[in-house]
């Protein structure tokens, strides 16, 4: 099968890869850019452990083809932290919080937050469990994976205190 | 799974697309979210020769009010509509059942008229298309055709679209403010496809007497269905909570359920009942 270069710029950097039209964006950037963050558990759409930002907007990598995204900006798990390592709020409330166990579903659920952080107006309970019951996690029953996001979206002055479904 | 090869092509214009589509007839797909077809493709269920990707044409890309419809675009993606588009019951529905569609990060790709042509027998596109009397606007090359939502709807997974054509707008009615819609819908996780759904439009008289009405269910059948008697039970009166509880009876005995083993036919019945009813009732609460 013949592939096709493509321009990707990923985390602020360009990266020049060929590919078969049938790659995906998630297999690009795990095999071609070298970026593992970026996971993949199911390849159909329901895990989200793939999600990455594409031109800002939260999308699953494994239902996009990296020749889509030719010319577009990808950000990843790998872009989060500070070139020095130290780690961003929302990671750090990751960390504090116990929001990972194996961590698998991680980079998804902290590209999912990002995301959602990023979207104009403050987030609340509400809004938090809906965009959050988006990605799967099989280790942490999700708690954990609430407060970490509660507590960063806190943090940077995004939250709204709101009625607490039960 | 990966998927299988294909070839690639990405059109900047409609004309282009058409073309393509000529060319490559039942060998050929449009891409437009990729939200279904991907996934299709990694199961293998789908093998397309070749994917005409439709997302780099910009002309496509539109959603407006003209002359009293809703005129939405093929790349009109989901998440567009989870704020009203446009003021009254047509936006305020849209916005509504929008939520329940998938995922937020499948909404930012997944497209109106992709549902519209994917035809899942549980998208609420489609029950919404049909509740409303949405109008596709199809085109091939050299060619266009309008069809109606009623025609659109053929059995699982198929619609009046051609393979060389187009799906290159639906229309939908923007209702004035004596409509009253209401939507809801059961699944047993969020973001999951429907066990049943309903979708509901009453117009009330300056009597407050109930002039039309429309019900369509889904996730229920091969395509969505329309309750017609049920609908029609509610004409010419007030919408009582009794009429509307006779109403949601009647759209549950109505139609030839799906059967299989978590969903017997006997509780997607009682589905259909306890989401027609929420739907009316909350259409009216407002
Ligand atoms: C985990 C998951 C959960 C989901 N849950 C729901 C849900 O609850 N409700 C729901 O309604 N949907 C759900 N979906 C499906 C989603 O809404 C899709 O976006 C939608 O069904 C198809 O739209 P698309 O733009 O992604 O189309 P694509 O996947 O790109 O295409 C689907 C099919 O339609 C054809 N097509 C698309 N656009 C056109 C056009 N303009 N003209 C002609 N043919 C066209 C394609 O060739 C293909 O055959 C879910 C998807 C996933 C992955
Ligand atoms: S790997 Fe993409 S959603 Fe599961
Ligand atoms: S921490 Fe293991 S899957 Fe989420």
């Amino acid at each position: 099968m013949s592939k096709t270069p493509i321009r990707l710029t990923v985390n602020g950097l360009p990266h020049e890869v060929a590919v078969e039209p049938r790659r995906t964006l998630a297999d690009a950037l795990r095999d071609d850019c070298g970026l593992t963050g970026t996971h993949l558990g199911c390849e159909h759409g329901v895990c989200g452990a793939c999600t990455v930002l594409l031109d800002g907007e939260a999308v699953r990598a494994c239902l996009h083809f990296a020749i889509q995204a030719d010319g577009h900006a990808i950000r990843t798990v790998e872009g989060l932290a500070a070139p020095d390592g130290s780690l961003n709020p929302l990671q750090r409330a990751f960390w504090e919080n116990h929001g990972l166990q194996c961590g698998f579903c991680t980079p998804g659920f902290l590209m999912l937050a990002t995301w959602m952080l990023e979207q104009p107006g403050p987030v609340d309970e509400a809004r938090l469990r809906h965009v959050l019951s988006s990605n799967l996690c099989r280790c942490t029953g999700y708690q954990n994976i609430l407060t970490a996001v509660r507590t960063a979206a806190q943090e940077l002055g995004k939250w709204r205190e709101g009625a607490t479904p039960a | 799974m990966k998927c299988p090869p294909f070839d690639y092509h990405a059109p900047r214009s409609q004309a282009e697309a058409l073309a393509l589509l000529a060319r490559h007839g039942e060998e050929g797909k449009i891409l437009a979210g990729g939200q279904s077809l991907v996934p299709t493709m990694a199961f293998r269920l789908a093998r397309p020769a070749s994917l005409i990707d439709i997302n780099r044409i910009a002309e496509l890309d539109t959603c407006r009010a003209e002359a009293n419809r809703l005129r939405i675009g093929a790349l009109a993606r989901h998440a567009r509509f989870e704020r009203p588009v446009v003021p009254g019951p047509t936006g305020a529905l849209l916005a509504r059942a929008a939520e329940h569609i998938a995922h937020a990060p499948i909404r930012t790709r997944g497209t109106f008229c992709g549902s519209l042509a994917h035809a899942d027998p549980a998208s609420e596109w489609c029950c919404i298309a049909l509740a409303l009397g949405a109008e596709m606007r199809v085109l091939r090359e050299g060619g266009e055709r309008l069809v109606p939502a009623a025609d659109w709807f053929q059995a699982v997974f198929t619609t009046a679209l051609g393979p060389d054509e187009l799906l290159a707008e639906a229309s939908l009615p923007i209702l004035g403010p004596d409509w009253r819609c209401g939507f809801a819908e059961f699944n047993r996780r969020a973001g999951d496809f429907a066990l049943a759904m309903a979708v509901t439009a009453l117009r009330l008289d300056v009597a407050g007497h109930v002039a039309e009405a429309r019900i369509a269910l889904g996730g229920v059948a091969g395509t969505p269905v329309l309750a017609r008697e049920a609908a029609a039970s509610l004409l010419g009166a007030p919408p009582t909570p009794d009429r509307l509880r006779a109403a949601a009876a009647l759209a549950a005995e109505g139609f030839e359920p799906t059967e299989d083993a978590q969903v017997p036919a006997d509780y997607r019945r009682d589905l259909v009942r306890a989401m027609t009813r929420r739907a009316l009732e909350g259409s009216l609460a407002a």
